[in-house]
C-alpha cells in the first residue's frame, strides 16, 4: 500500500473515525466526503464521527489460504462487524480460537499491526477486533 | 506542589510458553530451569503485536481511567523500550496519534535496557512540575529478545505499562525519586544484532544487586521511613529470584513483594517490568498505601520511587482489564508456534 494512502487513512485506521451525513443522518465507515443517498445535498454537511469500538460479529470466515503477509497467522478469522453505532466494517478477529467465533459474538476494537512493506518498509497499524471482555 | 501518577494502564499479550516446553527443545531440564529462575511461564506477543501496539493498548487503558483528562493536555509522550520496531522512526508518535494527543506536543523514544520506562517517568515529572506541560505519558514496553537456546530465552517476554504523570489529581504521589548510574557492561545488543549478549554471572552482583541496593538505600535515606512502613515493594524482575533476594537484603518481606512480582507468571517484560508490577499493585491498592519501587536497566542504572496512593484512586473509571485478569488469561503455545510468532523461523525470500 502506498505510504500517502495509508497516511491519509490514519484517523479511521487508528481511531475508527467515520462520517455522518448532516442531511439524512446516515453513518459511514470508512468516512465519505459525500453521502451516497443524498448526493449534493450532503455537500458541506458531512460530520466526522468517532465510533466507540464496540460491536458484534454479523458473519465471518476462517481463512486457511492466506496472502503472504498473513501466512504466520493462518488459520485466522475475518469478520463483518456491526458497530454499536449501526455501521458495518470488515476486520480480522484476533486473540481467539477460530472455532470459538460465533455470529452475534460481542467484540471490541484493539490496536494491531496490519502489515508492512517488507522487512525494510513502513509498518502499518490499525484496528482489529477481539472478543469483548 | 506534588507530582504523581494520575492514571495507569497495563497490557500483557495473551500467549504463554513454559520453561518445560523451551527446555525440551534444547535438551535442557526446563522444569529445573523454571524453578531456578522462579518463572512458571512467560508471555509471548502475537504475530501482529509489537512494542507500538502494546504501548497503545496500555496508553488507551490509562486514558480510559481518567475521562476528565483531555488527550490534548498530554503534552509529552515518551516510550521506553529496547525493542522499538523501527531503528529510525519514533514509536511515540504513533502512540500520540492513537490516543489523539498530537499534534501540539512533544514525543520521543527512550532506550536504557530495562529501565527506559522509569527514565520516562522522571522526565515527565520534571516537565509537569515545571509547568511546561499539564500531563506527560511515560511508557515502558518490550517484546524482549532471547537467542534460541540461550538462558535468556526462558525469561525474555512481552508487556507494557503506561503512566500518566502530572500534578493535577494524582492517584499516587511520587514523594521521592532517586537514580544510581554507572558504566557497567553486563548486557547489551549491538546495532544490527538480532539478539542481545550478556556477561553471564556478571549480570548479578556487580550489576543488578549493586545498583538496586545502592539506589534503594539512597531512596530509604531520602524518604526517611523503614521497609516495614511500606505496604508494597516492587523491584526489577529479570527472574523471580533476584527481586526476592534483594528485597530480603533490604528488609522487605516476601508478602510486600508478592503482588508486584508478575515475572513468575509472565516472565521478564524488560522496560515494562516494575511498571506492570506497579499496575498490579494499583489494581488493588487503597488510599494511604505506601509503595517502594526500584527499577534496573543494564548498562547500568537504577531508578527508585517512593509512592503514596491517594483518595483519587477511588475516582478512576472502571473498565480497563485488571493485570490479574490479563496475567491469568494465558493461552499456552508449543515451541514451533512460539518460534513462528517470534520470527525465529527464516522464511523463503526473507
Amino acid at each position: 500500500m502506498a505510504i500517502p494512502r495509508f497516511w491519509r487513512e490514519i484517523p479511521s485506521r487508528y481511531n475508527l473515525y467515520g462520517s455522518k451525513c448532516g442531511h439524512c443522518g446516515t453513518l459511514d465507515f470508512p468516512p465519505r466526503t459525500v453521502c451516497p443517498e443524498c448526493g449534493r445535498r450532503s455537500v458541506g454537511k458531512m460530520e466526522r464521527v468517532k465510533l466507540g469500538g464496540k460491536g458484534t460479529v454479523v458473519s465471518y470466515s476462517v481463512i486457511h489460504d492466506a496472502p503472504a503477509q498473513y501466512e504466520m497467522m493462518k488459520p485466522y478469522v475475518l469478520a463483518i462487524i456491526e458497530m454499536a453505532e449501526g455501521c458495518r466494517l470488515t476486520s480480522q478477529v484476533i486473540d481467539v480460537d477460530p472455532a470459538a467465533v460465533k455470529i452475534g459474538m460481542p467484540v471490541e476494537a484493539a490496536f494491531r499491526k496490519l502489515g508492512s512493506e517488507g522487512e525494510a518498509g513502513v509498518i502499518h497499524y490499525g484496528y482489529k477486533f477481539r472478543p469483548a471482555g | 506542589m506534588t507530582v504523581g501518577i494520575v492514571s495507569y494502564g497495563g497490557y500483557v499479550p495473551r500467549y504463554r510458553i513454559t520453561p518445560e516446553v523451551i527446555g525440551a527443545v534444547w535438551g535442557n531440564d526446563g522444569a529445573a530451569m523454571g524453578k531456578g529462575l522462579n518463572i512458571r511461564a512467560k508471555s509471548v506477543p502475537g504475530p501482529d503485536e509489537d512494542v507500538i501496539t502494546m504501548s497503545v493498548e496500555a496508553a488507551r487503558a490509562a486514558m480510559a481511567r481518567v475521562p476528565w483528562v483531555s488527550p490534548k493536555d498530554v503534552g509529552a509522550i515518551y516510550v521506553g523500550s529496547e525493542s522499538h520496531p523501527y531503528a529510525v522512526k519514533p514509536s511515540a508518535t504513533i502512540v500520540a496519534e492513537a490516543i489523539e494527543s498530537s499534534p501540539v506536543m512533544t514525543a520521543a523514544d527512550y532506550e536504557f535496557a530495562c529501565k527506559a520506562g522509569t527514565a520516562a517517568m522522571q522526565t515527565c515529572m520534571g516537565l509537569t512540575l515545571s509547568n511546561m506541560y499539564k500531563f506527560g505519558m511515560a511508557i515502558g514496553s518490550d517484546t524482549s529478545q532471547g537467542a534460541p537456546g540461550d538462558a535468556l530465552e526462558y525469561s525474555a517476554s512481552a508487556g507494557a505499562a503506561a503512566f500518566l504523570i502530572g500534578t493535577e489529581r494524582p492517584m499516587a504521589t511520587i514523594n521521592h525519586t532517586v537514580s544510581y548510574t554507572t558504566d557497567t557492561p553486563d548486557f547489551w545488543r549491538r546495532e544490527g544484532q538480532r539478539y542481545p549478549s550478556h556477561g553471564g554471572r556478571f549480570t548479578g552482583e556487580p550489576a543488578y544487586f549493586k545498583h538496586v541496593l545502592a539506589c534503594a538505600e539512597l531512596l530509604s535515606k531520602k524518604a526517611g521511613i523503614k521497609p516495614a512502613d511500606y505496604d508494597y515493594a516492587v523491584f526489577h524482575q529479570p527472574n523471580g529470584k533476584f527481586p526476592l533476594r534483594v528485597g530480603k537484603q533490604l528488609g522487605f518481606t516476601d508478602k510486600q513483594i508478592d503482588t508486584g512480582l508478575l515475572v513468575r507468571e509472565i516472565g521478564n517484560t524488560y522496560s515494562g517490568a516494575i511498571m506492570v508490577g506497579l499496575c498490579a499493585i494499583f489494581d488493588i491498592a487503597k488510599p494511604g498505601d505506601r509503595i517502594f519501587a526500584v527499577g534496573y536497566g543494564s548498562g547500568a542504572g537504577s531508578d527508585a520511587f517512593d509512592l503514596t496512593v491517594t483518595d483519587e484512586i477511588k475516582n478512576l473509571k472502571k473498565g480497563p482489564r485488571s493485570m490479574d485478569s490479563m496475567v491469568k488469561d494465558g493461552v499456552p503455545l508449543d515451541y514451533a508456534t512460539y518460534a513462528k510468532y517470534r520470527g525465529k523461523i527464516v522464511m523463503r525470500g526473507a
